[in-house]
């Protein structure tokens, strides 16, 4: 009895976080998005966004824009990840991917705009050749860019984790029943670093559908997501509504990127 | 030593052919470590062998050279009369049962054991009777569906069998297979192996420190110690006639004494003369002299070549253990049906032929040399 009431009670702490700052949002959310601006009971919120191209474009940008981000990240990083598992020193390498990730994301988008500026550190290397200036910082290529050079370290350490779990003899037993590298890969490797992979995506795709600061600094407000939408309807437009709105679509299509990619693969039986 | 290049065409119509050839392989780690030094053996089709030795001997380098998984620093690998040296791993009609398994633990029973074959791009139509006589072979009949994880030890030992089997090598290595099983089931899946391989046909290389496992299975093996083969041959020329001091004490009990070669046929130990069976070393050389336990009678003291004391007495069921000691000091260790007893004098008694003598640190090699060169001088009956 007495440890039951123990473990009660070091729950308080970690409850009232959960319903402060988690359940109480949605919660808070939710009820905008289903009232108007005198908190009247509406649905014209969603019927507007699902009405309303503007807003379906949006989310298919947020999509793409998410979607590029991660695949690219994805194939920078796991041919990393995997060499990282097999050199020297892993730990100081591993340190030096994690290191840009404790400097504040604020300060790396301006030190970008610095390199990639008409006046940046590229142009006047490109102005030596006799060439440019060329326009790189307010383009999609620099926004996607940027946002892969943040995202980065984590996709590289849930993958070289799933990766360095793999007992090599596994590897080689596949070499040794005739597999060549590809299909080694292909059906040992890759599935077995999977997790890995998918906490990758996990980590990047879905804070990516709702990223406003970078498509700002960046993309200079040239690319449109959900995100930057929120942004505009609370803090701009002052429609908290249509802004709790947006949030909710986001947050359903969340939950929906995280079953689909962490749903399990159904065995079929074989008869012999 | 030109003849060997040649001579698997030459032996194939005379005698069964050597399927594996490793020939002057030496292998120095990038630390420094040589872990092989010149190892030359040949490997029937069709025949279990051992290469038995404690770790760090270089046992399982062997066999990671001849599965391709490491490179000699020199040296030829030859299979089936071609040089493989260079040849990947995936290329080389060799499996490998490894220590641990090494299942796919992300792959069922069936997806395992149809791995190889489906790497071959065989149709699932002619895969699952293999499959399911691979199963049948290791007694997993019904197994294909469990996940690995919900197997226990044996059988996933078992899968791993019945995943190498299945692709019809011509050799299958097996390194420290059976370590990772407890005792009863280990005994079990000895005998199980030999089955396989005598159902089968194909070469078994099993690589072991556990001498019990490797005299109970095998038809020859190979003691390694410090990147030598130090002796080969069958399980019970290696238990009767051990070449060196380190095969002597490595496989089963014995007592090792120092001694000295007074000519052909007669050894000094324990500060007397015996008869003995061995010849071909200098006169007054210094040999070591192995006999085993259970080659030592107890007689009365006056009937004994030597005379010693019962110092210890263990009843081990089916045996007696006892140490003695004898009047040179010497310790001898004696299996006995017939038990003494403790600070009895008893007198010892053994053959000619139960005495044998060894030089200090000779190896197959050495060994094969010196019987090469003395069969010059005079025919040896052997």
């Amino acid at each position: 009895m007495n440890n039951k009431k123990a473990r009660a009670f070091f729950m308080v702490p970690y409850l009232m976080w959960i319903i402060l700052f988690v359940i109480l949002p949605i919660l808070l959310i939710l009820w905008y998005s289903l009232t108007d601006a005198n908190h009247h009971f509406t649905l014209s919120n969603f019927a507007l966004f699902f009405k309303n191209g503007t807003f379906l474009k949006m989310m298919l940008n947020s999509f793409w824009y998410a979607f590029l981000i991660t695949i690219i990240t994805l194939v920078i990083s796991y041919p990393t990840a995997y060499f990282l598992t097999k050199i020297k020193n892993q730990q100081i390498w591993l340190l030096l991917i994690i290191l840009p990730t404790w400097i504040n994301l604020l300060l790396k988008a301006y030190a970008f705009i610095g390199i990639l500026g008409n006046n940046g550190l590229v142009n006047k290397f490109l102005h030596l050749f006799g060439l440019g200036p060329v326009n790189i910082l307010f383009t999609d290529f620099a926004f996607i860019f940027v946002a892969t050079y943040i995202e980065i370290p984590f996709m590289i350490l849930p993958i070289y984790n799933a990766i360095k779990e793999i007992n090599p003899a596994v590897i080689q037993a596949s070499e040794d029943l005739g597999a060549s590298k590809w299909q080694t890969f292909r059906y040992v490797l890759w599935p077995l670093s999977w997790p890995g992979v998918e906490s990758g995506i996990q980590a990047i795709f879905i804070p990516s559908l709702s990223l406003f600061m970078l498509t700002r600094l960046i993309g200079g407000n040239r690319v449109i997501t959900l995100g930057t939408a929120i942004e505009e309807y609370f803090m701009t437009t002052m429609n908290w509504n249509m802004g709790a709105t947006i949030g909710v679509v986001l947050i359903f299509l969340m939950i929906v990127v995280m079953l689909l990619t962490g749903k399990k693969a159904k065995r079929k039986k074989v008869k012999l | 030593m030109e003849e060997q290049a040649t001579g698997a065409s030459a032996c194939s119509y005379f005698c069964k052919m050597d399927i594996i050839q490793l020939k002057h392989i030496n292998k120095r780690y990038d630390d420094g470590f040589i872990a092989l030094k010149d190892i030359n053996l040949k490997i029937e089709s069709g025949k279990f062998y051992s290469l038995l030795g404690p770790s760090g001997s270089g046992k399982s380098t062997i066999l990671r050279i001849i599965a391709g998984f490491t490179q000699p620093t020199e040296g030829e690998v030859w299979f089936d009369g071609k040089n493989i040296t260079d040849l990947d791993p995936a290329k080389r009609q060799i499996n490998t049962v490894f220590q641990n398994y090494a299942l796919f633990p992300h792959l069922n029973v069936f997806e395992n054991v149809a791995f190889g074959l489906k790497i071959k791009k065989l149709p699932l139509s002619q895969i699952k009777p293999k499959v399911k006589d691979a199963l049948h072979m290791v007694r997993l009949d019904g197994y294909a569906n469990r996940e690995i994880s919900e197997l226990s030890g044996g059988q996933q030992q078992r899968v791993a069998i019945a995943r190498a089997i299945v692709n019809e090598p011509k050799v299958l290595l097996l390194d420290e297979s059976l370590s990772a099983l407890d005792k009863r089931l280990r005994k079990e899946m000895q005998f199980e192996l030999r089955a396989i391989q005598k159902k089968l046909g194909i070469t078994f290389i099993f690589v072991t420190h556990d001498q019990e496992e490797a005299l109970s299975m095998s038809d020859e093996i190979f003691v390694l110690n410090d990147g030598k083969i130090q002796q080969n041959g069958s399980p019970v020329d290696i238990y009767d006639e051990p070449i060196n001091d380190f095969v002597a004490r490595f496989i089963g009990e014995s007592n090792l004494l120092p001694g000295r070669m007074i000519q052909d046929y007669e050894v000094e130990f324990a500060n007397h003369h015996f008869q003995c069976a061995d010849a071909g070393m200098k006169a007054n050389e210094k040999v070591e002299v192995v006999i085993r336990p259970e080659d030592l009678d107890i007689v009365a003291p006056e009937k004994g070549k030597l005379v010693a004391t019962a110092q210890t007495q263990l009843f081990l069921g089916d045996h007696f253990e006892i140490k003695a000691i004898d009047t040179d000091e010497n310790e001898w260790l004696i299996h006995s049906t017939n038990g003494c007893q403790l600070n009895e004098r008893i007198g010892l008694y053994f053959d000619p032929e139960d005495i044998h003598v060894m030089r200090q640190h000779e190896s197959q090699a050495d060994f094969d040399a010196r019987l090469e060169s003395y069969e010059g001088e005079e025919s040896n009956d052997e």
